[in-house]
C-alpha cells in the first residue's frame, strides 16, 4: 500500500518535473544577461531592469506587441462573456433540435484546430472585402474564447433553483431588472471562470492571430516571438517577461483553484 | 419561459457569421482557381503533390505517435491525481493543467533550446518529445475529470463480486475511463497534425508538418490550394469527430479551470 | 361581509398543450375572495400548471384568466396583483434574509426606512425576527419556507399563491407549517390558492377542494363533500382510505352489493342500474347484536395504525374489505358487521364496458385503438364506421408485447373487493380499462391481448355521426 502511493508520487513529480523543465529554464536564464537561451553569464537582473525600463533593441515593438496582446484580450473576453452568457441562458431553455443544433454549432469553434480556425476566418475576411486589423483579430478570438463561457455557464444554470427567475418577475421586478438582481448574480462563478479562460487563450493564441492580423504590422506578444525567432535573435528580455506572466498566471489559477475546492469542501459539509 | 429560448439567436447569428461561412469559405476557396472558376484541380493537386503527400503522411504519423506517448504517459498520471488514496491535493492538479496557459511558443523555444544545451540533435525525436510536452496536460486534464466523476461504487461493485484490482481496472475502471480518453485524443491528434512554428522550431526548420504546409500557401497567397489542404483536414476532423460518436464531449472538456 | 362572496379570480374554459400533450382540457372554476382553495391531483394532473397560468409564467392556449373582473392573459407576472411561494423556495441565492425580503420594495422605491419596518413586521408574523443577516443556505428547509412566505407577502399581494409549498419537509415540520398556514390565512384575510398532491394536507387546510386528474377537475367542493360524498371512484379512491366495490342499485334507497342488500340513502337510479360504492374503512362496524348483522366476516390481517387499527377482513362471500377500529379483533375471528345507510355512497358507473370508434378494414379485421384487431365483422363490411365494445374483464393483460395486439402502461390501479380495475393508457394515447385479478403496478409496460370473439361490433350511434 505505501510502496504503491511512493511510487505513484515519484511517478506524478518525475512528470511534472519534465513538464516544466522548459518553463523553469526560461526563469533561470532570465536572471543573466546573455543573448541566447541557456548561455549562463553569471546572475544578473538586468534583463527585468532593461524590460521595465525600456532600454532595449526594438523596446516600442516589444511594447506595444504586449500592450496589443492584453488589449485584444481584454475587448475579446469581455465581448465573449456577454454573448456566452446570454447564449447559454439561451441554449438552455432551447429544447429537441434546436438545442441539439446549438450545442452541436458550439462545439465546432473547439474541435477545430487553431488553424482551420484562422484560414477560415481569413478567407472570410478576404471574400468580404474586410480590411484585416485589430477588428478582425478580436473578432476572431470571440469566435473562439464564447465557446468556452457557455460551457462554463451551462453548470450553474443547471445547479440554480429554475424558479429564481420567476420568483424576481412574482415579485415584481421586469424581465431586465430580474436579469440583473438575480440570474448575473447565480451565473457569476461561471461568467468569471469563461472571463479568464477567454482571457488566457486569448492571450496565449498564435495561429489565429497570424492568420487574422492582416499586413498592417499589428504583433501581439506570439507573433512577436515568431517573427524574433525566425529571425535567429530571440529578444533577451523575452525571458523575463515570460517569467512574469508565468507567475501571475500561476498565482491567478492556485487562487481561484484553491478557493473553489474550498468552496466544495464547505458545500460538502452542509 | 418560452422567451428566454430566444437569447440564443444573437450567438446563433454569429455562429452562422462566424463559424459556419468561414468553413463555407474553405469549401468556396477550396473549389476555385486563382480567377474564381470552378475546379477539382486544388484538390487532386495534393494527390499528385509528393512534397504534400508525403509531409501529410508524416504529420498522420507523428500526431499517431504522440498521441499514443501522451496516453502513455498521460493515463497513469491521471489515475494517481484521481484516486483519493493516492492524490489528495488539488494543487498538484493545477500544477498538471498550468503549463497548458504558457504560450506554447515560448515553451516549445524553450524545450528546443534544452535540447541543443543538452547536445542533442533537433530532429524527429526532439519534434515528438516537444510535441508531448507540449500537448501532454490536454491528454491528462480530460481523462482526471472522467476519472473523478466515475461513481466509486462500481468499482467496489467488482471488487465485492471477486474481480482482482487488475480485473476491476481491466474491466471497469478502464472501460468507463474511455470517454476521457477520446476527448484527450481529439485535443491532440488534430492540433499536432495542424501545428505550425513549433515543429519547424523543435527541428530546426528540417521538418515540416502539415499545418506548415497550409501556412506557406496562404502566405504566398496561393489561398486556393491552401483553402484545398485546409478542405482535406477539416474532412478528416468530421471524420474523428464521428469516430468519437457522441461521448459528450461538452462534460469533459467544460470548465478548464 | 358581502364582499366575502366576490370573485377575485375566475378561469373560463382553460386548455393549455405543451406539445402534443394536452395539460389542462377546459378547465373552469371561481375562486371567492378570502378562501383558501386547494388544488389536488397526482403529479402530472395539471395542477401546478393551473396555478402558474394564474401567477402568469405561461399562457393558456384557449380560455380566459379573470382577476377582478378583469381579464388578465396578457399581463406580465410582475404586474400581477399576486405572489408566488415556490417549490423548493426559490430564495435568491446571492442575498441575505433581509434583502430576500426587501427585494420586492426596494423593486418599488420604497423608502428605506419603511422597508426596514416591513420587513421586520413580516418576519415576526413568520416567526423568523432573528434571521435578518442570515445567508439563506445556511437555513434549515422550514426556516427558508418561512422566508419565502415573507418575501411573497411584503408585497401585500391580493392573492398568495403556493406551490407544494411544504412537499420538503419532514412530518413533523409539515404538520407545524399546516398550523402555522391556517392561522396566517386567518390573520391576513387574504385568498390563498394552494397546490399539493397530499389529501390530508388538503383536507386539513382548504375551505375549497379542487381535485383533478388528467388535466380535468374531478369534483370542486368543501373538504368534508368531498371525502364524504366523492363523484367518482378516482376520488374516492385519492382522497382518503376507501373500500370501492361494484354495485346495483335495486330500487330508491336500496343497493345491492358484495352479494348483500344494503339500505342506503341514494334516489334517482334506474332501478337495476349498475353503479360503483363507497364505504369508506371506518363507517363499517362491528356488533355482536345478530339483530343488526348485516353480513359476517373473517379477519385475516390486523395493523395498529397509531391511534386506530387497520383490519383487513374476507366476508362470507368472499370480498375482502378494509376496517378502520379503535378496538383490534385477532386474526381468525369470525365478526358480524354492519353499515349505515348514511355512510354508504352511490356513485354512477363512469362506463359499463370499454367502447370505442373503429373501422373495419378488412374481412376479420377491425381497426380501433391505433391497432387492427381480429374479430366477426358479419354483417359489416371494409371500410364501415363501427362501434367496437370490449367487456373489463374481457381484455387480457401481458407482461410481454410478442402476441400482443397493442401495448401500453398501467397509469391507475382500483382495488375493488376481489379485483383489480385498471385503466392503461395506451400507445395511441386513449385509455383501455381492464378487470382482472392479477397484481400489476403503476408504471408497468403491458401487452393488450383481446380475443377476437369479445369484441362486439355495432353501428355507431346516430349521435355519433
Amino acid at each position: 500500500m505505501n510502496a504503491k502511493k511512493v511510487i505513484a508520487k515519484a511517478y506524478l513529480w518525475l512528470v511534472l518535473i519534465v513538464l516544466y523543465a522548459p518553463i523553469a529554464f526560461i526563469v533561470v536564464f532570465s536572471f543573466t544577461e546573455a543573448k541566447s537561451l541557456g548561455n549562463w553569464t553569471g546572475f544578473s537582473t538586468q534583463l527585468y531592469a532593461n524590460l521595465f525600463t525600456g532600454s532595449m533593441q526594438n523596446a516600442t515593438g516589444l511594447q506595444s506587441a504586449v500592450i496589443n496582446t492584453l488589449l485584444i484580450a481584454l475587448a475579446a473576453s469581455i465581448v465573449a462573456t456577454v454573448l456566452g452568457t446570454v447564449a447559454a441562458i439561451g441554449i438552455f431553455h432551447l429544447h429537441g433540435r434546436k438545442k441539439q443544433t446549438m450545442t452541436f454549432l458550439n462545439n465546432i469553434p473547439m474541435i477545430n484546430p487553431d488553424i482551420i480556425t484562422g484560414v477560415s476566418l481569413f478567407l472570410l475576411f478576404v471574400f468580404l472585402g474586410i480590411s484585416q486589423g485589430y477588428l478582425t483579430v478580436i473578432l476572431a478570438h470571440i469566435t473562439f474564447c464564447t465557446p468556452y463561457v457557455v460551457l462554463n455557464v451551462m453548470p450553474k444554470l443547471r445547479q440554480m433553483n429554475p424558479n429564481i427567475y420567476e420568483a424576481a418577475l412574482d415579485l415584481g421586478a421586469t424581465p431586465a431588472q430580474a436579469l440583473r438582481k438575480v440570474l448575473v448574480p447565480a451565473l457569476r462563478p461561471g461568467m468569471i471562470s469563461g472571463f479568464i479562460l477567454s482571457f488566457t487563450m486569448s492571450l496565449d493564441d498564435f495561429a489565429v492571430t497570424f492568420f487574422t492580423r492582416g499586413t498592417i504590422g499589428l504583433d501581439t506578444l506570439s507573433t512577436y516571438i515568431y517573427a524574433d525567432a525566425r529571425k535567429g535573435g530571440l529578444t533577451p528580455e523575452l525571458k523575463p517577461l515570460m517569467s512574469i506572466i508565468f507567475l501571475i498566471i500561476l498565482v491567478v489559477l492556485l487562487v481561484i483553484n484553491i478557493r473553489q475546492s474550498k468552496q466544495q469542501n464547505d458545500n460538502l459539509k452542509k | 419561459m418560452n422567451k428566454r429560448s430566444s437569447w440564443a439567436l444573437p450567438y446563433f447569428i454569429f455562429l452562422v457569421l462566424f463559424v459556419v461561412l468561414p468553413l463555407v469559405m474553405i469549401l468556396f476557396y477550396a473549389l476555385q482557381d486563382s480567377s474564381g472558376h470552378f475546379t477539382l484541380n486544388n484538390v487532386t493537386k495534393f494527390f499528385t503533390d509528393k512534397d504534400a503527400l508525403g509531409t501529410f503522411a508524416l504529420s498522420i504519423e507523428v500526431a499517431i505517435e504522440n498521441t499514443l506517448l501522451c496516453i502513455a504517459i498521460g493515463y497513469p498520471a491521471a489515475y494517481i491525481l484521481a484516486d483519493n488514496k493516492l492524490n489528495r491535493s488539488a494543487v498538484t492538479v493545477v500544477l498538471f493543467i498550468l503549463p497548458m496557459w504558457i504560450n506554447a511558443l515560448m515553451r516549445t523555444l524553450a524545450t528546443a533550446e534544452l535540447f541543443t544545451m543538452a547536445g542533442v540533435q533537433l530532429g524527429k525525436g526532439t519534434l515528438l518529445f516537444g510535441m508531448c510536452y507540449d500537448y501532454l496536460p490536454f491528454m491528462i486534464y480530460p481523462i482526471y475529470n472522467q476519472l473523478k466523476k466515475m461513481d466509486k461504487s462500481y468499482s467496489e461493485a467488482a471488487q465485492d463480486l471477486g474481480a482482482t484490482p487488475g480485473q476491476v481496472f481491466r474491466k471497469v475502471t478502464l472501460p468507463l475511463s474511455m470517454p476521457g480518453v477520446w476527448s484527450g485524443v481529439m485535443m491532440v491528434f488534430m492540433p499536432t497534425v495542424s501545428t505550425f512554428a513549433i515543429s519547424e522550431f523543435l527541428t530546426n526548420n528540417k521538418i515540416k508538418l502539415f499545418g506548415t504546409i497550409i501556412q506557406e500557401n496562404i502566405n504566398n497567397s496561393m489561398w486556393n490550394y491552401g483553402a484545398a489542404l485546409s478542405l482535406i483536414m477539416l474532412i478528416i476532423i468530421g471524420l474523428t469527430t464521428l469516430l468519437q460518436g457522441d461521448q459528450e464531449a461538452e462534460e469533459t472538456s467544460g470548465g478548464l479551470i | 361581509m358581502t364582499e366575502k362572496n366576490d370573485i377575485i379570480i375566475s378561469l373560463d374554459h382553460i386548455s393549455k398543450s405543451f406539445g402534443d400533450k394536452k395539460v389542462l382540457d377546459d378547465i373552469s372554476l371561481s375562486i371567492k375572495r378570502g378562501e383558501f382553495v386547494t388544488f389536488l391531483g397526482p403529479s402530472g394532473c395539471g395542477k401546478t400548471t393551473t396555478l402558474r397560468l394564474i401567477a402568469g409564467f405561461g399562457k393558456p392556449d384557449e380560455g380566459t384568466v379573470t382577476m377582478e373582473g378583469k381579464v388578465i392573459n396578457d399581463i406580465p407576472p410582475y404586474q400581477r396583483k399576486l405572489n408566488t411561494v415556490f417549490q423548493r423556495y426559490a430564495l435568491f441565492p446571492h442575498l441575505d434574509v433581509y434583502d430576500n425580503v426587501a427585494f420586492g420594495l426596494k423593486l418599488q422605491k420604497v423608502p428605506e426606512a419603511e422597508i426596514e419596518k416591513r420587513v421586520k413586521k413580516v418576519l415576526k408574523l413568520v416567526s423568523m425576527s432573528d434571521y435578518e443577516d442570515r445567508d439563506v443556505e445556511s437555513l434549515s428547509g422550514g426556516q427558508q419556507q418561512r422566508v419565502a412566505i415573507a418575501r411573497a407577502l411584503i408585497n401585500q399581494p391580493r392573492v398568495l399563491l403556493l406551490d407544494e409549498p411544504l412537499a420538503a419537509l419532514d412530518l413533523k415540520m409539515r404538520k407545524d407549517m399546516q398550523i402555522e398556514l391556517k392561522e396566517m390565512h386567518k390573520k391576513l384575510g387574504i385568498t390563498f390558492i394552494y397546490v399539493t398532491h397530499d389529501q390530508e394536507e388538503a383536507l386539513t387546510l382548504s375551505d375549497t377542494i379542487v381535485v383533478m386528474n388528467e388535466g380535468k377537475i374531478q369534483q370542486i367542493g368543501t373538504p368534508t363533500d368531498i371525502y364524504n360524498e366523492p363523484v367518482n371512484a378516482f376520488v374516492a379512491d385519492f382522497i382518503g382510505e376507501s373500500n370501492i366495490l361494484k354495485g346495483k342499485m335495486l330500487r330508491d334507497r336500496r343497493v345491492a352489493f358484495i352479494k348483500h342488500e344494503f339500505d342506503c340513502v341514494d334516489e334517482g337510479f334506474a332501478d337495476n342500474e349498475k353503479v360503483d360504492v363507497v364505504v369508506r374503512p371506518e363507517d363499517i362496524y362491528f356488533t355482536t347484536d345478530p339483530a343488526k348483522c348485516q353480513f359476517t366476516a373473517k379477519v385475516n390481517s390486523c395493523t395498529f395504525k397509531g391511534v386506530h387499527y387497520e383490519m383487513w377482513v374476507d366476508t362470507d362471500t368472499g370480498y375482502e374489505l378494509m376496517i378502520q377500529d379503535y378496538d383490534p379483533y385477532e386474526v381468525g375471528t369470525e365478526v358480524m358487521l354492519y353499515i349505515d345507510p348514511d355512510d354508504i355512497q352511490v356513485m354512477k358507473k363512469e362506463r359499463l364496458a370499454n367502447t370505442y370508434a373503429g373501422k373495419v378494414t378488412g374481412e376479420g379485421k377491425v381497426e380501433f385503438l391505433g391497432a387492427e384487431f381480429a374479430c366477426d365483422t358479419a354483417g359489416f363490411a371494409e371500410g364501415d364506421e363501427v362501434t367496437a365494445t370490449i367487456r373489463f374483464e374481457k381484455v387480457e393483460l401481458l407482461d410481454h408485447e410478442d402476441e400482443a395486439d397493442t401495448t401500453g402502461h398501467v397509469v391507475f390501479i382500483l382495488y375493488m373487493g376481489n379485483h383489480y380495475h385498471l385503466t392503461v393508457k395506451t400507445e395511441c394515447g386513449e385509455n383501455i380499462w381492464v378487470d382482472t385479478n392479477d397484481i400489476w403496478d403503476k408504471g408497468d409496460f403491458v401487452g393488450i391481448k383481446i380475443l377476437p370473439k369479445d369484441i362486439q361490433l355495432s353501428k355507431p350511434a346516430a349521435g355519433n355521426e
